[in-house]
């Protein structure tokens, strides 16, 4: 019978060509498995035949991401693989960055299943753990023994089509999928187990983890706010009437810049709230309630505060993912400081 | 940056550093049952505080009740 074919791919380092020195080296694929993939033949067993490894240096990779990667897809596409293999890399960044983008590419572009591995700090598994199956590794190559028989296994259950389990029981990178199952117990039930649970100082899994919130440094004070200008931030929905961009009553995915120049307040003739987390009469009535430029223009006429933006940042903040929220901020955090805002005022319903 | 907001346990939660808790999630800054004169000076109140609290130094997450 004829085995199933797997190509593996691997870094300049593992294919035993050299370290950092040989890190520039372009693609290249050789018949066969090289280093790693012996491990990767033997946990997979002989129904499999790992055909070619493909090679290529971590900073050439990096340097030509788009280049590299389609040169690799077409070695790869000779050999007609059912399955692809690429790494572990470990906590290696920029070999697990080359990982996750040639395993990604070669899902999208060949049409097969793809599995990688890396540790969970490696900077390649934030980049790629929601479009690919990344095994969690240990931290360095020797955790290699243990976590080349995981690789193997997933990626043998993914040829077979057989049902991928939890992140937990098949040992990858949580993707932030949810599948819905039938549980045994009512969710009442399962609470109160798991409230026991706590009460007892015992461990428990939660149904439904937190996302993890970035912590920053407070920035210093503002030593000068008679000369500051200060802006006005909101995720309480405030946008001009009619609501010219289309900003989503909830679960946004963009923000607005609009002006107030020349504006003593917010007046309710120019703009209204599409927030749909709170009871807008108030706000409708009197958008000052979120944007305050009424009070902000009396004190910059008393020379309190240096002068007010000529804009205000707007977004909705109910149900908006913490994913879409950063990218607002990390967007416009370069407009504030382009335009020499010194103070922010965020407002939140 | 100051955070002026209602529910401060959220806004602890996702780590702002200057928090100045609001009046009402349907109106923060402002207090519209007062009639306008009197929302007005809860506004005032609260922005004054909030430019206060950007002029403050923090080492670490405060809200400046």
């Amino acid at each position: 019978m004829e085995k199933i074919k797997v190509v593996h791919y691997i870094n300049n380092f593992f294919a035993g060509i050299g370290g950092e020195e040989k890190a520039d080296i372009p693609p290249e694929i050789r018949p066969g498995t090289v280093g790693p993939g012996m491990a990767l033949q033997a946990a997979l067993g002989d129904e499999y035949e790992v055909v070619a490894t493909a090679i290529c240096g971590d900073s050439y990779f990096g340097e030509n991401l788009e280049k590299a990667t389609d040169e690799l897809i077409e070695m790869i596409r000779k050999y007609d693989p059912a399955v692809f293999v690429a790494g572990p890399a470990f906590n290696a960044g920029r070999y697990g960055v080359a990982c996750g983008t040639i395993a990604r590419a070669v899902e999208e572009k060949l049409g097969i299943p793809v599995v990688t591995g890396m540790y969970l700090e490696n900077p390649g598994a934030d980049m790629f753990k929601k479009d690919i199956h990344i095994i969690l590794t240990g931290d360095s190559a020797a955790d290699m023994r243990k976590s080349m028989p995981k690789l193997a296994a997933l990626a043998k259950k993914m040829v077979k089509g057989e049902e991928i389990l939890s992140p937990a029981e098949e040992g990858y990178i949580e993707r932030g999928i949810r599948v819905n199952y039938f549980a045994e117990e009512r969710g009442s039930a399962r609470a109160v187990e798991m409230l026991l649970k706590k009460m007892a100082g015992e461990p428990f899994v939660t149904e439904y983890p937190m996302p993890k919130f970035d912590r920053v440094a407070p920035n210093p004070a503002v030593k000068d706010m008679k000369h500051a200008k200060v802006a006005v931030v909101t995720s309480g929905g405030i946008v001009p009437q009619g609501n010219p961009d289309r900003i989503e009553s909830s679960s946004a995915t963009k923000y607005g810049v609009y002006s107030v120049e020349g504006m003593e307040r917010m007046s309710k003739d120019d703009f209204m709230t599409i927030h749909g987390g709170y009871d807008r009469a108030f706000v409708l009535e009197n958008p000052n309630l979120v944007v305050p430029l009424d009070a902000l223009r009396e004190l910059e006429k008393a020379g309190e505060i240096g002068e007010v933006a000529n804009y205000f940042i707007t977004t909705t903040g109910t149900g908006t993912s913490i994913g879409n929220a950063k990218r607002f901020g990390e967007s416009f955090s370069k407009k504030l400081l382009d335009d020499g805002i010194s103070a922010v005022i965020l407002t939140s319903t | 940056m100051v955070h002026v907001c209602t529910v401060v346990p959220i806004s602890l939660t996702i780590g702002a550093n200057r928090i100045v808790p609001a009046t009402g999630i349907p109106y923060p800054l402002g207090n519209p049952t007062l009639g306008e004169e009197g929302s007005y000076k809860v506004r005032m109140k609260l922005v004054k505080k909030a430019l206060a609290a950007l002029q403050t130094e923090v080492d670490g997450q405060t809200v400046f009740e």
